[in-house]
């Protein structure tokens, strides 16, 4: 387990979880890992835990407003992996640059998007982060570069980014996720070899939640150890619901890549509640049991929860009170997302060219006239 | 690939060619005898190609004062080094496009000019590296990313399609990509099947890309210029065959800022019986049929596109109202093709009715391309072609 201490006592914090349990970190061609200990401030836990009970209330609302059919079309959600969004980006500052797939909810409120933004998006308005024109899996804010649809191909994208940061000289890097199905992509070999190579100041993390849609990781990979799976790379393997394992997994993973040691591959351990998506009940290929087991043992927010009052860094009735003005948060947002209007229409065929004179697009019909603007 | 070995002895005899002959020039001979002079040289190198065509190509690609000739290679590799040179931005990978000076000769010197940083060699990694190069776009570095022929592309084509040319849109703009892909793209000479396709329809269909296809040196430099400099996705379509053919470059257009406009067609050449649309290669192929048809008084007016997407459907349509006829050149395949587009925009627009005739489409056989040199020539379209079908359009 890891150690917390909140300066005023030294706890040790342990949880048992049989299928999970990384009592350690694993490594690959490292010789060291991230440390054992961490020390988290009170400021930190309390955002932390305000940051995933917003990224969790969040997704169930989003829940609730697919099954109202007021969100269509694709819904991913991150629910039981809020550690991993939040660790991450504990362990990198915004102006490191960060790219993932579809389940891209969670990201795209710790790069500072708001609930708000996020929600309209979903339901296709025009407040939405992207104006309605990308959905949910096209999010993007500064630094953070969606939310992508095709399986895999934001790894390379990040590696360009990485490239980037290389080129300009900026001392940032770049997280590029991924997860268990994808892990097998060719062109994320490709992006390994390149990566390594060049010696990008790029941190691959693999979001490692047993299934690939209804495919589990047994089924679709001849090795399972995904940290292992960069082979030159070096990779270590860390519980992804625990948000403290998280942050120092990636505080370690940056600073290999900041001293230009180039790419380093981490393994986050972690768990969706939900199915793959809205249209996936999620129980076809797994069992209820195990999903209360995770929920009841592994519970990214209860286990900080716990730790947190364990260890006297906050009280019931103030971690009560975030719950309540994060509930009121997600409230007002699904308010404004299902009240603010959809898109003008002038907006159909705006944005296609960047920094370019209207020009006319072809409508369905030849008579109709449509105009893009940038 | 062996044919990479052969073409580069061609490229190395036929540069010293020229040089020995620009040496040779004294003033008394003429520009117009020299080039068919050099013309010939390369006809013997090449053989394949009709002598004839090559002499009066040069003839029809005169412009006014002549700075300097340039070939198309050259052209685009002095393009790529002004932008370079103007833009720390900028920068190009692909394979062999440093150390080896690009497959096809295009980026020489380039590495040896800029390093490493700027000039990058890939391994054989397409999808990988165009990601590589549209990420680098994303964080707002201005990328050319070479595919050392288009053919290759399909490896690759998910990052061109899903990665750069929705993104502005799916962002709602909040994210450009600045990037040019670039390549040889469609028939060679003898690379058979999986070399040889035509990409032009491909991307052409797609909104959010711009799809450019050069002809001659002017329209390589300017219009390269013009995609490196565009904050958006270019893919540029080269053509190999077209590389080692040199054309008259004046002063104004060898300035560092000479760019050509993206989406704007050129009239090529005026007539008043039928129009001729074309890109690439067989722009050449239209100015040799309307040199050969003008000797029977038809005089056709031969529309280089340069750009695929947007299309100028303006040009095209002003100039079939001119003359009431319409014919399309491609070297791609004719199914959903280029030539079908434009007549299917014809069809729609104020210029059908000033048709005389059916619009019509020269295009590549449908067929892989095969490899025996009398089936290979058989599948593309010929000058004859062009003249036949011109005759049948004006009922001749």
């Amino acid at each position: 387990g890891i150690f917390v201490t909140s300066g005023r006592s030294m706890v040790a914090s342990s949880r048992s979880y049989a299928d999970f349990t990384p009592e350690k970190v694993d490594l690959h061609r490292l010789e060291e890992g991230p440390p054992l200990t961490a020390t988290l401030t009170r400021e930190e836990g309390l955002k932390y835990y305000r940051t995933m009970q917003t990224i969790r209330r969040m997704e169930l609302k989003a829940d609730q407003l697919y099954k109202q059919k007021i969100i269509r079309g694709f819904c991913h959600l991150y629910d039981g992996q809020e550690a991993c969004a939040v660790g991450i980006e504990g362990g990198i500052t915004l102006s490191d640059h960060l790219i993932t797939a579809y389940r891209a909810h969670g990201y795209t409120l710790t790069r500072g998007g708001t609930v708000r933004e996020i929600m309209a998006e979903l339901t296709g308005r025009r407040g939405g982060i992207a104006k309605g024109k990308g959905g949910s899996m096209h999010m993007y804010t500064k630094n953070f570069y969606g939310g992508n649809g095709i399986v895999g191909a934001q790894v390379p994208l990040g590696a360009g980014v990485a490239l980037a940061c290389k080129y300009l000289g900026n001392d940032q890097l770049c997280v590029s996720l991924y997860g268990d199905g994808a892990a097998n992509q060719g062109q994320i070999f490709e992006t390994y070899n390149m990566s390594s190579l060049w010696k990008l100041p790029i941190i691959f993390i693999c979001e490692n939640n047993q299934y690939g849609m209804g495919t589990s990781v047994e089924r679709s990979s001849a090795s399972t150890e995904y940290y292992k799976r960069g082979d030159y790379i070096p990779g270590l393997r860390v519980d992804g619901m625990d948000v403290l394992c998280v942050r120092e997994a990636t505080k370690f993973a940056a600073d290999h890549c900041r001293s230009g040691k180039g790419p380093i591959l981490m393994e986050l351990q972690t768990y969706r509640y939900h199915g793959h998506s809205m249209s996936d009940p999620g129980v076809s290929y797994r069992t209820r049991e195990e999903i209360q087991e995770v929920r009841s043992k592994s519970d990214p927010i209860s286990m900080l929860k716990d730790r947190m009052l364990s260890n006297n860094m906050a009280s019931i009735e103030e971690l009560k009170e975030i719950d309540i003005a994060v509930r009121k948060e997600i409230e007002d947002a699904a308010q404004f997302a299902t009240t603010d209007p959809e898109p003008p229409l002038d907006d159909l065929c705006s944005h296609i060219f960047a920094n370019d004179q209207p020009f006319e697009v072809r409508a369905a019909t030849p008579w109709t006239k449509l105009t893009s603007t940038s | 690939m062996h044919f990479l070995v052969a073409n580069e002895i061609l490229y190395c005899i036929e540069d010293y060619c020229i040089k020995a002959f620009c040496k040779l020039r004294t003033s008394r001979s003429s520009l117009t005898e020299d080039r068919s002079k050099m013309a010939s040289i390369r006809c013997f190198l090449r053989s394949g190609k009709s002598a004839v065509s090559v002499v009066l190509r040069r003839e029809f690609s005169k412009t006014s004062p002549a700075a300097v000739q340039v070939n198309v290679r050259d052209a685009l590799n002095q393009a790529m080094d002004e932008e370079l040179e103007r833009d720390e931005k900028v920068f190009l990978l692909g394979e062999e496009v440093a150390q080896y000076d690009g497959a096809y000769k295009v980026s020489r010197g380039l590495w040896k000019k800029y390093g490493d940083k700027r000039i990058i060699d890939t391994p054989i990694t397409e999808m990988g590296f165009a990601g590589i190069a549209v990420g680098a776009a994303f964080a707002g570095l201005r990328p050319i990313c070479e595919f050392m022929t288009w053919n290759f592309s399909m490896q690759a084509i998910d990052q061109v399609i899903n990665s750069a040319a929705k993104t502005y849109y799916m962002s709602a703009g909040a994210q450009p990509v600045p990037i040019v892909f670039r390549g040889p793209n469609g028939s060679s000479a003898g690379v058979a099947a999986q070399h040889s396709q035509c990409f032009a329809a491909w991307y052409g269909h797609c909104p959010g890309l711009k799809v450019v296809s050069p002809w001659n040196s002017e329209d390589a430099r300017g219009l390269l210029k013009a995609a490196i400099r565009d904050n958006n996705p270019v893919v540029f379509l080269e053509n190999e065959l077209m590389y080692g053919v040199p054309f008259d470059l004046s002063e104004e257009v060898m300035h560092k800022d000479f760019v050509l406009p993206i989406g704007k067609a050129k009239v090529e050449r005026q007539g008043t019986h039928i129009t001729l649309v074309s890109h690439s290669r067989c722009v050449g192929f239209c100015l040799d049929a309307a040199a050969v048809l003008a000797k029977e008084g038809v005089e056709c007016e031969v529309v280089n596109l340069r750009t695929i997407r947007p299309l100028d459907v303006e040009t095209i349509e002003a100039s079939v109202m001119k003359t009431g006829h319409l014919v399309t050149v491609e070297g791609g395949w004719p199914q959903y093709g280029v030539g079908a587009e434009i007549c299917a925009r014809i069809m729609e627009g104020p210029a059908f009715n000033y048709l005389d005739a059916p619009a019509v489409r020269v295009t590549g056989v449908d067929i892989p391309m095969p490899y025996a040199k009398i089936l290979e020539d058989h599948s593309v379209p010929q000058i004859k072609d062009i003249i036949f079908t011109v005759k049948k359009v004006l009922n001749m």
